[in-house]
């Protein structure tokens, strides 16, 4: 194993900048990152082994304990909840002979949970041993459990055939379905794979490619609304000696499955479009991160990327060019929604935590090493070679006036019809629950859990930049959901598990309002705890990024839109109740020592 | 061009020199900004959030923004204050933190800033989590109770050749700072020093001597936390 691990750290030239990479093929020859490998790690790298446990403990698909031979990671998400991910979780733990968290005795079964996989469409689902499982049932997990113990290999448990779509490719051959049911101007097949390149890029300047995205008024389609032009002007004018054009396939906002679809569909259209990014930029540097759990779109991926190359669309002097220079690497992520926040997702590109950055400076003048990065949305880029091709007018003749083009919206949970829906900005939150056969709704989540929770009144609200804005994640409620006990606090773990915990405020106020929030469900609530959720909330707008930021959304948004539900749960007449439970807090005690105490009420 | 620039902290006119943050200016000029987790000399990485300031309107972090001609800062305002009460208080009930006990008592300064913004009982609920003690180094003691995860022993405490003792460990809630096992084993008297100098709080504790000055007559026992700043 020594010699094996040696020969990772020097494919990696002992760069601690490539430990993402280093970690992930230590972990695919040996199933886990053991002593030894930490200790070679220390004397090759040069950092002390704390650093680099302290990498390896900031992300969920790293380990260095000794992990089971199949390991099964079972999706906590809301819509997992939603569709019977209890009943999975059980049949996984009594097939398998392990809880939840642990190996089984045996060594041959890991179990765990993880945060939202972007499947929210066809949940349960699970990822074991790298390969997506999905709507994952009691009865399905009795067969896969018993195909593995018989020896079968994972790649040849296919329980539906493959998903549709390229999902059928051999390179990908996954039962992920991409569920596309409402198609605009992004999704429609109209493009022809790198046409840009070979026809616009060498009769026009960069600051041509620029005005004509920043006339097309196009804004990040990953969640912030960044206008996309200005971005690029800022990096085009930034001094380094590289310049860098990432492409954030992080997705791991609740909810959003959208660039799952556009990466497996349409990734011409989305490489295409760092290359573009890359020329009005003056980018030599193409980086895709790619979420781990999307891993198995890599190996497709990385074909595209080599097609690119024999077409010269990628390398040196780019369709003839002279002097344009771009290439572009994946980067494999390792559970981390947190490394989604553009300068934690830099962070991690360079082999370290990912914990954002102090801004400024703004990754458009220092990013990747230090070198002006552009960083944009999977969308955002796929946009941009049609933005060019049909001309930022018609750009501009979609949507609404604070908003240009369409939107690709990921809709789950209780609808007919889950999937992938492309309307154009300025659609309404009715239209929107119309078309994806929504009935008997309670409430919907916009923008995913740092987004705002909605009820009726107001359905007639439009997403766009001057109403709704959103990323994409919208999520579905019925009358019959407890929107408290199981939404919000699902939510609230969320955040509380994903927190980098760097920032004082995100690590500790989130607790804190989930304990507040808790006691309120407890029924042991007074009137003034409703108060001060809102009001503790504030102290984490002083976060450094946005999740911390956002954190305490999904408790002020349904403080605000369902308030009925959080006073029907406060005691009536009672000003004042510390929460605190004397007699359940001795009750061990009482057993061990046998005898009863005389309480009196606090 | 001048490298000179002005800006103005609550009305207070700065002068600062270009490059230097906010907290390095205004403290040059006798403002006061709390901080805990910046450190002379080393980079700045907001993660306290205590010397968060308002910049024409927006919440922004003073120890790692860059000061500029024409800014309008707002620091000593109620609004503020209120919310530096809060991140303490945070942190108090976040971690085990019991003064009377704690070698630090008068030199740590998450107490003075305690009593510098007021904390009486803080308004959220403790939490007592469970910490553990790392005894293992033959120089110091890692208390995770007392740390605030400010980063400070991280960012100064290194080897010659630039290996870090203290590390982060986990994320989140779970985040802990810990202490490299075979650096802590090796660690010489001056480096345990300077680790408890470098702590603001009595998360690292030296071995074998303790209480030499006595408690009363230290640091932030003579004059609360900032006075030799503010003028
Ligand atoms: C906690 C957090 C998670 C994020 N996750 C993502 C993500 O998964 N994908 C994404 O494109 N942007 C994400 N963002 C936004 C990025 O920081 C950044 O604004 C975006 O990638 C810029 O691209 P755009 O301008 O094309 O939207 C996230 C931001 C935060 C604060």
């Amino acid at each position: 194993m020594k010699e094996k691990i040696l020969e990772i750290i020097s494919n990696y030239k002992k760069d601690k900048t490539r430990l993402m990479d280093i970690l992930h093929d230590i972990q695919g020859v040996a199933g886990y990152v053991d002593e030894e490998a930490i200790e070679l790690l220390h004397k090759e790298l040069g950092i002390s082994t704390s650093e680099v446990r302290e990498v390896i403990s900031f992300y969920h698909f790293y380990s260095s304990e000794p992990k089971g031979k199949v390991n099964i990671y079972l999706n906590d998400s809301i819509t997992a909840v939603m569709h019977g991910r209890e009943a999975v979780l059980e049949a996984f733990e009594k097939e398998c002979d392990v809880k939840e968290g642990s190996v089984s005795e045996d060594g041959e079964f890991g179990l765990y949970h993880t945060s939202c996989i972007g499947m929210n469409d066809q949940e349960p689902a699970a990822i074991i041993n790298g390969k997506m499982f999905t709507r994952l049932t009691p009865y399905r997990v009795k067969e896969i459990v018993k195909d593995l113990k018989n020896g079968k290999d994972i790649k040849e448990l296919i329980y539906e055939g493959d998903g549709g779509g390229r999902n059928a490719l051999p390179e990908i051959h996954s039962m992920v379905c991409n569920n596309i049911r409402r198609r605009g101007a992004l999704l429609t097949h109209d493009y022809t794979p790198f046409d840009v390149t070979s026809n616009i890029l060498g009769k026009s300047s960069p600051e041509d490619i620029i005005s004509v995205v920043e006339e097309s008024n196009i804004r990040g389609r990953g969640g912030a609304g960044f206008p996309t032009g200005m971005k690029w002007k800022f990096g085009r004018k930034a001094k380094g000696e590289h310049h860098v054009v990432i492409c954030n396939a992080d997705e791991g906002e609740p909810g959003t499955f959208k660039d799952r679809v556009l990466l497996t569909e349409f990734p011409e259209l989305v490489f295409e479009g760092m290359v573009i990014a890359g020329y009005a930029v003056g980018a030599d540097i193409g980086l895709l991160y790619l979420r781990y759990e999307y891993k198995y779109l890599l190996k497709y991926l990385n074909g595209v990327l080599e097609e690119m190359r024999s077409k010269n669309v990628l390398g040196n002097n780019i369709n003839g060019i002279e002097g344009f220079n771009f290439d572009i690497r994946i980067q494999l992520g390792a559970g981390a929604y947190i490394c989604g926040e553009e300068s934690a997702l830099i962070e991690s590109l360079e082999g370290k935590r990912g914990e954002p950055r102090d801004k400024p400076p703004f990754p458009v003048e220092k990013g990747y090493m230090n070198y002006p990065t552009v960083v944009n949305n999977v969308e955002t880029l796929a946009s941009i070679p049609k933005i060019l091709t049909k001309g930022a007018d018609w750009f501009l003749g979609l949507g609404d006036k604070a908003s240009s083009g369409t939107k690709v919206l990921s809709i789950s949970g209780d609808c007919n019809y889950p999937g992938i829906y492309e309307v154009e900005w300025g659609t309404t939150i009715k239209d929107i629950l119309d078309m994806s056969g929504a009935q008997n709704v309670q409430a919907i989540q916009v923008a995913g859990p740092s987004g705002a929770l909605i009820g009726e009144k107001d359905f007639g609200r439009t997403i766009s930049y001057s109403d709704l804005p959103t990323g994409g994640s919208m999520i579905v409620f019925n009358k019959q959901r407890d929107i408290l006990r199981d939404v919000v606090m699902n939510f609230m773990n969320f955040f509380i598990e994903e927190s980098c915990g760097s920032c004082s405020t995100c690590r500790n106020m989130t607790t804190v309002l989930k304990e507040r929030f808790v006691k309120i469900l407890d029924g042991k609530g007074v009137a003034s705890d409703i108060d001060d959720l809102l009001n503790w909330s504030d102290v984490l707008k002083v976060s450094r990024c946005g999740l911390g930021q956002t954190a305490a959304n999904p408790i002020t948004t349904s403080v605000t839109n369902f308030r009925h539900l959080y006073e029907n749960l406060i005691q009536k007449d009672v000003e004042f109740d510390s929460g605190f439970d004397l007699e359940e807090s001795v009750k061990e005690s009482c057993a061990a020592v046998g005898r009863q105490p005389i309480l009196h009420n606090m | 061009m001048s490298n000179t620039i002005k800006f103005k902290i609550d009305g207070k006119e700065i002068v600062a020199e270009l490059g230097q943050t906010i907290v390095e200016a205004a403290h040059a000029n006798g403002v006061y900004i709390p901080t805990l987790c910046n450190f002379p000399g080393v980079p700045p990485k907001g993660g306290c959030r205590m010397c968060t300031i308002k910049i024409n309107g927006r919440f922004m972090t003073s120890c790692t923004t860059p000061a500029a001609d024409g800014m309008e800062i707002e620091n000593n305002t109620d609004e503020i204050n209120d919310l530096r009460k809060s991140i303490i208080e945070l942190l108090f009930v976040s971690g085990n933190h019991f003064c009377p006990a704690c070698e630090k008592s008068g030199n740590c300064e998450l107490q003075a800033l305690g009593y510098r913004y007021q904390m009486m009982v803080p308004k959220f609920p403790y939490s007592f989590p469970l910490k553990e003690v790392d005894a293992s180094s033959p120089k110091i003691i890692k208390d995770q109770n007392r740390c605030v995860l400010c980063q400070r022993c991280m960012k100064t405490i290194k080897t010659e050749d630039g290996e870090r003792y203290f590390a982060f460990s986990n994320r989140g809630d779970k985040l802990e700072v810990i202490m490299d096992p075979d650096l802590g084993e090796k660690m010489t008297d001056e480096i345990a020093q300077l680790a408890m100098d470098n702590c603001p709080v009595g998360s690292i504790i030296k071995k074998e001597v303790g209480f030499v000055e006595p408690i009363g007559t230290r640091k932030y026992d003579k004059e609360p936390i900032g006075t030799d700043i503010d003028v």
